[in-house]
């Protein structure tokens, strides 16, 4: 579904990533993970367009995704959330969501006198069941910003879900979260991609994602160190190392 | 109503609508200082067209505000990839070109100014104020209004939720330019006269002002700053020549007590339940 081919992006004298190679699933759920620095929101930002490649080719259901303006690249179906949350500040929860789907309604100029549709009506109860999928119905009305932590990165993610995405990428989704929120978080996950999504997630906790990654790739300074399933990956000497450093002998 | 009267009245109109062009601009975040030049445009093609070719004044306002938007484009591509002050000086530079250009023109008076536009009336100054407020309460309300509010958010992550935030900067800064372009075509038929000094530099600075004082996030916010800068002068007129020093007071206590205006969208909600609920309540 997503190839990604010899991608390498250089700032300056600054390899980034280099010559990275591997493909991601329809249906998976696709873990990169790898220490901070490693590069691997850098990868994201290749992906959907936010940052221009140095080489290399991003294929997305045989489109050449790279040279794409990201809001392109959004919609072949690709949605993503943020490692540092990004939601609309000015605009309610459930605004959040409505306005991601303005790529699927009518959203141009003739949107001003068509508010009272019955096709605005199914986009709005298709928004009031995204929330309540990700626990946030009752608080639909909150200003986004008032909500808790753990609720905004759920937000963040009914709004790249309001987009009807092909693919999620999800930024460190468990970042700042404490245990029992990330227990939520994988099991809704599991659930997005039983909607017949494909889910590529970042994580630098690697006890994140061995529970819910079908397969792994690991990236550490730039370069893919380790591929495989969660198992695999444990085993791996190469990724011991790059996490807990080389023994002395 | 005094003659007196009724040309301040008419004059606010115009302001009002110098405030909406600059509130068309600020929905995706960027403060133009230019707008008195697409005034301008608008004011000079319009008169022209009525004085020179006879054209009805309703067809010629149309006219002027297309060449303002159609410029407007023009210069929109370049300077749009501007942010901030840079974009502020881009439009201020653009501003100034367009009113030295007025100044030297002479098929159009250069320094003597152009006479001789007439008909605009106070209900169609109003007229014109009553279209664009209908038309900007649409677009709050509408799925493209809040593509905006996305862009002025987070014009990156409007972008990933598959927004075209080019266009939609290039769409408000025509709508602003459109917006100031009728302006300037009110004004000249109202006053009969117009010279390259009523499209200074102040003018586009007062219209920005209106915006900051009345309100950022919502258009009522231009319509009240409008209003309030067109009356201030009046009331203050007694204080002579220290009224722009009440001015100053004013905008300084502003930004220290209310930053974003008088007007928030969020009173603008309240406002319209509250009215809901009037309405609910009488036909129940």
């Amino acid at each position: 579904m997503l190839e990604i081919a010899h991608i390498s992006k250089h700032f300056g004298g600054l390899k980034a990533l280099e010559e990275i190679t591997f493909h991601v699933k329809e249906k998976q759920i696709y873990g990169l993970i790898g220490p901070n620095g490693a590069g691997k929101t850098t990868l994201f930002n290749l992906i959907t367009g936010f940052l221009p490649a140095t080489h290399g080719s991003i294929q997305f259901l045989g489109n050449e995704l790279t040279g794409l303006k990201a809001h392109k690249i959004a919609k072949l179906g690709i949605a993503r959330t943020f490692q540092n949350i990004r939601l609309f500040s000015t605009m309610t929860v459930k605004e959040n969501v409505l306005v991601a789907q303005n790529i699927r309604a009518r959203s141009g100029v003739t949107s001003l006198v068509r508010l009272f549709s019955a096709k605005e009506k199914r986009f709005e109860e298709e928004a009031d069941d995204l929330l309540k999928r990700m626990g946030l119905w009752e608080k639909r009305k909150e200003q986004s910003l008032s909500l808790a932590y753990g609720e905004q990165r759920r937000l963040e993610i009914a709004r790249a879900l309001a987009l009807e995405p092909r693919l999620l990428l999800l930024d460190e989704p468990a970042a700042g979260m404490n245990e029992a929120e990330t227990e939520d978080l994988l099991d809704r996950i599991s659930e997005i991609r039983n909607m017949g999504k494909t889910v590529f997630l970042i994580e630098h906790d690697m006890n994140v994602v061995m529970g819910i990654c079908d397969y792994i790739s690991v990236l550490n300074f730039g370069e893919l160190i380790a591929q495989g399933t969660p198992d695999e990956i444990q085993a791996s000497e190469a990724v011991i190392e790059a996490y807990l450093g080389r023994e002395e002998e | 109503m005094s003659v007196y009267t009724q040309g301040v009245v008419a004059l606010m109109g115009v302001n009002i609508l110098m405030a909406l062009s600059v509130y068309a601009i600020v929905m995706a975040d960027q403060v133009s200082l230019g707008n008195a030049g697409f005034m301008a445009i608008g004011a000079y093609t319009s008169a022209y067209l009525s004085v020179k070719f006879g054209i009805p004044i309703f067809p010629s306002l149309i006219i002027g505000a297309l060449a303002a938007s159609f410029i407007g484009i023009l210069i929109g591509i370049p300077i749009l990839r501007l942010e901030g002050l840079y974009f502020v000086m881009g439009t201020f530079g653009f501003g100034e070109v367009v009113r030295s250009f007025f100044m030297n023109f002479e098929p159009t008076g250069g320094a003597y100014g152009f006479r001789g536009p007439v008909g605009a009336t106070l209900p169609m100054i109003y007229g014109w104020v009553l279209a664009f407020m209908v038309f900007f309460w649409l677009l709050e309300r509408s799925r493209l209004g809040r593509s905006l509010d996305a862009l002025r958010d987070d014009a990156e992550v409007a972008s990933s939720i598959g927004l075209n935030v080019t266009l939609l900067k290039l769409g408000v800064f025509w709508l602003g330019s459109f917006t100031a372009g009728i302006a300037g075509g009110l004004y000249a038929h109202y006053m009969f006269y117009i010279e390259s000094g009523n499209f200074h530099i102040l003018v586009s600075a007062m219209a920005i002002l209106c915006v900051i004082l009345g309100g950022m996030y919502t258009f009522w916010g231009a319509l009240l700053g409008g209003v309030i800068f067109s009356i201030l002068p009046e009331v203050l007129r007694f204080m002579g020549g220290w009224r722009l020093s009440v001015y100053g007071s004013v905008l300084v206590l502003m930004m220290i007590f209310r930053p974003s205006g008088i007007i928030s969208r969020h009173m603008v909600r309240n406002a319209g339940e509250w009215v809901g609920g009037i309405f609910r309540k009488a036909s129940s």
